[in-house]
Order: structure tokens, then C-alpha cells, then sequence
């Protein structure tokens, strides 16, 4: 494996093979030391066109926790602001030395022209409404951890499915490990086209929720209530919303999954968010071994199991999620 | 080496251990993924069985910790289990074959990130010679000279020389 751009590069096994060797690092993150001198000598640049700082932290707590060292390209304060490319930046930060870049980046498609243009492992760390594979991975694995398995599990995506990267690559890692995936929204927050989607569609979360193993819920993204995609966020909240009486109604063994930041009081209640059963903080504690076990795969293994770099000499792979990835948020 | 002499010579590096450290005070054993770890069950037993006393035990994997990482795969079933701290501990690491020592040496890398143990000794029942770095062992159950390209089998049925490498 060389990059990680897209859950659909790695496929059931690949996604098994990365939740397998985040036991490992799980292990080492209970440690009195957690660290190991894995990655030593390895530079790490976390490339974030776009505000975030769980994943951004994240990923430069699991490369630390690798031993390599780590750098920040913050947008905001460099030589983007004075109009410089994205291929210009990456030949800058590359004649430094890197051996990855996490790349951010407001438009999808960026991380696969970054891994084309580059000569790093590049590693999306979300690129406009396409992907995000890391969250992924780290949802499956908390999922795995609570259930013991996805194989068989129902699983409610609930809310903002059309500007979500998360909810596109949560449908490919879920259905991949064997669940069944209900997208729960109204027709405005859906994808205009959902051909080749594994998945059932509602517009009624009460209707699901009995037979529901997870309902992940999504940020209902504020800053694009100009579209007037719902009438009011309160009556979003009414309609599909995790309120406590909803909740209520889950089985006790169900989990309440986000993947932050929460709106508390909109997607989910200010109580239900702080349940047992609700894994929110489970999710971002995950998060540092899932994202350890990456890094090690890219840098650290040789492993040469899953290989998607893509081909400079064929066109853009016409994979099912362009047509809504490629506008860019 | 047939089982029963694997179970004999356990049995006397036991005693060994017992006599080296005059008694179990503060001993622990280490065994090292995956091969270390059910002879580090057999003495476990035997020193029960001699001085009536339960050794915290734990396993190691020093994956992590190789010089040639990378070129060896991550094996799902070696996990490493210290549930203790080792800060003034006499550690008694234990693995079936010794041969470059490399192991080993990635193994004292990683116990210094579980405390700062009193002393680290070596348990190995096969010394097969070749050593890279200047590592020996306190206590062994056999030494069996070898070529290089040998390989030694430690498991339920004995200890075998294996088939050779290409």
C-alpha cells in the first residue's frame, strides 16, 4: 500500500488488515510509554487546506506516537495566502524530505493529484464532499469493539448525507465488513443520485429505529443553512434528530455514533450525546492507534498487499462518487 | 531433543533461577512472541512446583522494536500482555531459539518502556551460535551448533533442525 485516498482502494481485506493491526497499537497506547521507535527518522506533513483540529491532532499524536517526526502546513499562514499552487507547495514541502503527507483540501480530488504529482505517501485526510477514509476505519473499528462485528448489523447514516465525506466513505467500510446501511434523510440533505449505492433509503428515522444496531448521525452543517435545504434546524430536529425519546427506543446494546464536533440540541440531544451507549468519545480515542496503523502500513511495513496509486496514464477513474464529490465545499 | 528432555532441562534451568537470584523475590517472566511464550509457561510451572510461588508473567512482542522491521510481517496472534510495572523488577526474558541476538536486543529496547527493571537475564532453550551482538545468555537448555542456514524448531514434539533455508 502506498497511499490511503479512498476506502474503495482497500477493499474487505484491506480495511481487515488495518482494524487487525490497530490492536497492536492500541495496545501500545496503553502503554506508560506510548511509543514506539517504528517510524524513526520519518517526517510526517500534515497538509490542511481546510479548518480541523481533531484530525490534524490525531494524525500528529499517531506519527509521534510512531517516533516520527512531525511538521504543520497550516493554509492560513503560509504562501497559499500569496497565491501559491497546490503542485508548487507539494514540490516545496517535498524538497524538504517527507515521507507522507496528510492531505485536507476543500475540493474532492486533491489527495489523488497530490499522490500523482508526488513522490510521498499521501494520505486523504478528507477532500471536499468525496472522502475520508481515516474516520471510516476508526468508525468501524470503535463498531467492532462495542458489537463485535459489523457483518449482518443494520446501520442508520442519519442527516447530511449530500455534503458529507464522512457518510460516503462510512457506506464503502460498512457494506465492505457486511452490514446492511440505511441512509436516513430528507429528500433535500440525499445525494442527487444514489445509482450503485449498496444502500436502503428513509425519510423516516422513527420507522428504522427499532431495528437499528447503530444510528451514526451527521453534522447538520450550519454554514450551508443559506441553501435552505431544510425549512428550520428545529424542525430538522424534530424530524431526524436523536432526541432522548427517540433514543429511548434504540435497544440498549445500540450505539449513538457522530463523528464530531457535535451541534448538541440539533442532530443529538445535549443528554443523549453523554449515554453509554453513545461512542462519540470512544470514536476520537480510536482514532490515534486506527491512524498509527495506517501510518505504519504506508511507512513502516513494506507491505505491498493493496497498491492504488493511481495510474498517471489513464484518465480520472470514473468511480461513482464523482459526480458529487468533484463542486468541492 | 525429545519432549522430555525440553521438559528436563526446564526443569533444571528452574532451579538455575532459583539459585542464581537465591529465591523468586522480585523475578518476573517475560516471554518473547511467539516462541518464548509457552516456555515461559513451562518454568512458570516448574517454579510453582519447586518454591510454591505464583511469578507475575507477561508476553512481549518486539515487532515494533526490529532492526529489519518491515521485512517481517505483524502476526495477529502475538500480542504483548505486562500487566505489571517493572521498575525494580529482575526480569527474566525467555525464547526458545537464540541465534543473532537481535531479538534480544530489540526486546531490552522495549522493556525500557515499561520501567527500569533491576536486571534483565536471558532464558533460551536453544543457543545456536552465530551471534551479531555481543549477547549471551544466563541460562540454556541446550547448546546446539548449527550452520547459519539451518533452521531450529522449537515446539510440542521437541526440538528439530529444520529443513534448509534457500
Amino acid at each position: 500500500m502506498r497511499h490511503l485516498l479512498s476506502i474503495a482502494d482497500l477493499g474487505a481485506d484491506g480495511i481487515e488488515e488495518i482494524l487487525r493491526l490497530t490492536d497492536s497499537f492500541v495496545e501500545v497506547s496503553a502503554r506508560n510509554i506510548p511509543k514506539v521507535p517504528v517510524l524513526r527518522g520519518k517526517t510526517v506533513v500534515s497538509l490542511f487546506y481546510e479548518d480541523s483540529t481533531r484530525t490534524r491532532l490525531s494524525f500528529e499524536a499517531a506519527a509521534k506516537r510512531l517516533s516520527a517526526d512531525t511538521m504543520t502546513f497550516s493554509v492560513g499562514t503560509s504562501s497559499v495566502k500569496k497565491g501559491e499552487s497546490v503542485r508548487d507547495t507539494l514540490q516545496t514541502i517535498e524538497a524538504m524530505g517527507v515521507d507522507a503527507i496528510v492531505v485536507r483540501h476543500g475540493s474532492a480530488g486533491v489527495p489523488v493529484q497530490v499522490a500523482r504529482w508526488g513522490t510521498s505517501a499521501v494520505i486523504n485526510a478528507g477532500d471536499g464532499w468525496h472522502e475520508h477514509p481515516t474516520q471510516a476505519l476508526l468508525d468501524c473499528y470503535t463498531i467492532r469493539q462495542r458489537l463485535g462485528s459489523l457483518a449482518g448489523r443494520s446501520i442508520a447514516i442519519v442527516g447530511d448525507i449530500k455534503h458529507s465525506r464522512v457518510a460516503r466513505s462510512d457506506v464503502l467500510a460498512f457494506t465492505a465488513l457486511g452490514a446492511e446501511v440505511t441512509l436516513v434523510a430528507p429528500p433535500t440533505l440525499l445525494p442527487p443520485s444514489l445509482d450503485g449505492w449498496p444502500v436502503k433509503v428513509s425519510h423516516d428515522l422513527d420507522a428504522v429505529l427499532p431495528t437499528t444496531d447503530v444510528a451514526y448521525l451527521l453534522r447538520m452543517q450550519q454554514e450551508r443553512m443559506t441553501e435552505a435545504l431544510v425549512p428550520s434546524l428545529r424542525e430538522y430536529s424534530t424530524c431526524y434528530g436523536m432526541t432522548s425519546a427517540r433514543a429511548d427506543r434504540l435497544a440498549d446494546t445500540s450505539l449513538i455514533m457522530h463523528p464530531g464536533p457535535m451541534n448538541r440540541g440539533v442532530e443529538i440531544a445535549a443528554e443523549v450525546a453523554d449515554r453509554p451507549n453513545a461512542t462519540v468519545v470512544d470514536q476520537v480515542r480510536n482514532g490515534v492507534p486506527v491512524r498509527m496503523a495506517v501510518l505504519f502500513l504506508l511507512l513502516g511495513s513494506g507491505s505491498t498487499l493493496y497498491d492504488p496509486v493511481p495510474d498517471p496514464a489513464t484518465p480520472d477513474d470514473e468511480t461513482e462518487h464523482d459526480e458529487h464529490g468533484s463542486a468541492g465545499a | 531433543m525429545s519432549p522430555d528432555d525440553i521438559q528436563r532441562a526446564v526443569w533444571r534451568m528452574a532451579h538455575e533461577i532459583i539459585e542464581h537470584n537465591h529465591g523468586l523475590e522480585n523475578v518476573v517472566l517475560i516471554g518473547l512472541q511467539t516462541g518464548g511464550v509457552p516456555l515461559a509457561g513451562l518454568l512458570a510451572e516448574d517454579l510453582r512446583q519447586i518454591d510454591d510461588i505464583e511469578l507475575p508473567f507477561g508476553s512481549l512482542d518486539v515487532a515494533f522494536y526490529r532492526d529489519d522491521i518491515g521485512l517481517r510481517p505483524i502476526l495477529p496472534e502475538a500480542v504483548t500482555d505486562i500487566p505489571f510495572d517493572l521498575s525494580g523488577k529482575i526480569v527474566v526474558l525467555v525464547d526458545d531459539v537464540l541465534f543473532t541476538g537481535r531479538t534480544i536486543r530489540a526486546a531490552l529496547d522495549a522493556l525500557t518502556d515499561f520501567g527500569r527493571p533491576r536486571s534483565v537475564q536471558l532464558a533460551v532453550m536453544i543457543d545456536r551460535g552465530h551471534r551479531e551482538l555481543p549477547i549471551r545468555p544466563d541460562y540454556v537448555g541446550k547448546n546446539l551448533p548449527t550452520r547459519r542456514d539451518e533452521v531450529v524448531n522449537v515446539g510440542p514434539l521437541g526440538v528439530e533442525l529444520g529443513e534448509t533455508r534457500k
